[in-house]
């Protein structure tokens, strides 16, 4: 059942990455300032916020399981806040490199967007080890969406945190409301930011897709009283 | 009396009881704390402190401290079964939380009503920082109840619930001590006791409290089924 749909969604990813490289290659102006290096922010940018969103889209389907009592909100909490994960190590990844480039340093510690997304992912990859622990897989469930709504509450939290302990005020390059973009690197890094939230998307349904699978097939195997091949992940939870 | 107060009023006599007569985490919690001050003087080469040395040395070893109470909190509960008890019986669960709660602000309380004159005594040349740090302390002793009583409830039913209490708790914590250690930083300055941004530092702690405090309340249901 999640596989449908799958197949026009991927087209469309595809699709739209192609178009965003493109543009990021093609038709963006180069920076005056910082030159080809720059062009990481449109894969940068649209990474860190698409994990963000997803950190809060897992807490809204935690909130979901709770309300509900239904496990595949479970499973669709996990999954969201798995590719966030993953997505967070290619942010921290790219900022990096930028950073490196740009201020001639792989870490910088006073700027306060970097330090509360490291803080936000330290919280997020706890996920993990708190839920392989919990045993009972109902409990798991359960315990896991607590974890997953505490947790979303604690991003917006931390970000004004963090925030307000820079006691310099730098001068921000993508002020609120990316007032200082020119409309040409606009367009380019919306368009790039709906592909990646296109890739994130895809990622998430395929993943369920492939444990909902997965999951048939053990109940399958179990019906024929047949012993598993693989012994599968005892962290994630089943899809049914 | 409503059934949910006398049952909140039950529950934290109980715990405090209990941890007056067997002292198994207020006496730790206050030597640790103790320790890491001697081993900071050590570690820093410093026989005083002040500003963000000073605020820094004091909230780690708090924190630290606290978790050692925080790990405690529900042990007895789950040992000896007082969580069936209080399944079985006809009252708010959320009175559970909020009686836990306010065993560990008691107890953090009583840990830095010895922990900070000591810190004091050791590391600052006066007291006069002492008064206004009171505020700072009080908000952020709710912050750690609030969070701690939440996290370590649902880790203690785990496998390893030692290691993921602090694991998922000191994250969690960032925010608070950011902003803690934000206020007691010009409180410990060198000339005598400043307040710059001391009203907004107290704004977040009270913001943080209150959502954890708001969120601990509505999630808390939750752990409790089975």
């Amino acid at each position: 059942m999640y596989g449908k749909g799958l197949k026009p969604l991927s087209v469309a990813t595809v699709v739209a990455i192609l178009a965003a490289f493109s543009l990021v290659f093609f038709y963006a102006p180069l920076d005056a300032d910082q030159g080809f290096i720059q062009k990481i922010f449109y894969l940068h940018v649209p990474l860190s916020i698409t994990a963000l969103a997803g950190f809060v889209i897992g807490g809204i389907f935690a909130v979901l399981h709770l309300r509900s009592g239904e496990r595949r909100w479970d499973a669709w909490s996990y999954v969201s806040i798995h590719m966030s994960v993953i997505f967070g190590v290619a942010v921290l990844i790219t900022g990096s490199i930028w950073a490196k480039a740009s201020w001639g340093h792989w870490w910088v510690w006073d700027e306060p967007t970097l330090v509360s997304f490291l803080i936000v992912f330290l919280m997020y990859a706890t996920y993990y080890p708190f839920r392989y622990a919990i045993e009972d897989p109902e409990r798991q469930a359960r315990y896991s969406s607590v974890f997953a709504i505490t947790a979303g509450a604690f991003v917006p939290l931390n970000f004004i945190a963090v925030r307000m302990a820079q006691s310099l005020v730098h001068p921000r390059v993508f002020a609120t409301a990316n007032g200082g973009l020119p409309g040409s690197m606009m367009f380019t890094f919306l368009v790039c930011l709906v592909a990646v939230g296109l890739l994130w998307v895809t990622l998430v349904k395929l993943e369920l897709t492939a444990k909902s699978a997965s999951g048939q097939l053990k109940r399958l195997r179990r019906a024929l009283d047949a012993p598993a091949a693989g012994g599968g992940s005892r962290i994630a939870p089943e899809v049914s | 009396m409503t059934p949910s107060r006398a049952a909140f009023a039950a529950i934290l006599a109980k715990d405090l009881r209990a941890e007056l007569r067997s002292l198994q985490s207020l006496p730790a919690m206050g030597l640790f704390a103790v320790t890491t001050f001697v081993i900071f003087r050590f570690g820093l080469d410093r026989t005083s402190l002040s500003g963000s040395l000073a605020s820094g040395v004091l909230w780690a070893t708090l924190l630290f401290a606290a978790l050692l109470g925080v790990n405690r909190l529900w042990v007895a509960e789950r040992e000896e079964g007082g969580f069936d008890a209080i399944r079985l019986a006809p009252i708010d669960r959320s009175a559970l939380f909020a009686a836990k709660a306010a065993a560990l602000l008691a107890y953090l309380l009583a840990l830095e009503l010895v922990v900070v004159p000591v810190f004091a005594l050791f590391f600052l040349g006066s007291a006069a920082a002492l008064g206004p740090l009171v505020a700072v302390l009080l908000l952020a002793n709710l912050g750690i109840a609030a969070t701690g009583t939440l996290v370590s409830s649902m880790a203690v039913h785990s496998r390893a619930r030692d290691l993921l209490g602090p694991l998922v708790l000191l994250p969690l914590v960032v925010p608070l001590m950011i902003a803690a250690t934000g206020a007691s930083e010009p409180l410990l300055a060198a000339g005598g006791p400043g307040y710059h941004r001391f009203g907004t530092w107290l704004a977040v702690l009270s913001l943080y409290d209150l959502v954890f405090l708001l969120l601990g309340w509505a999630v808390f249901d939750f752990l409790l089924e089975d």
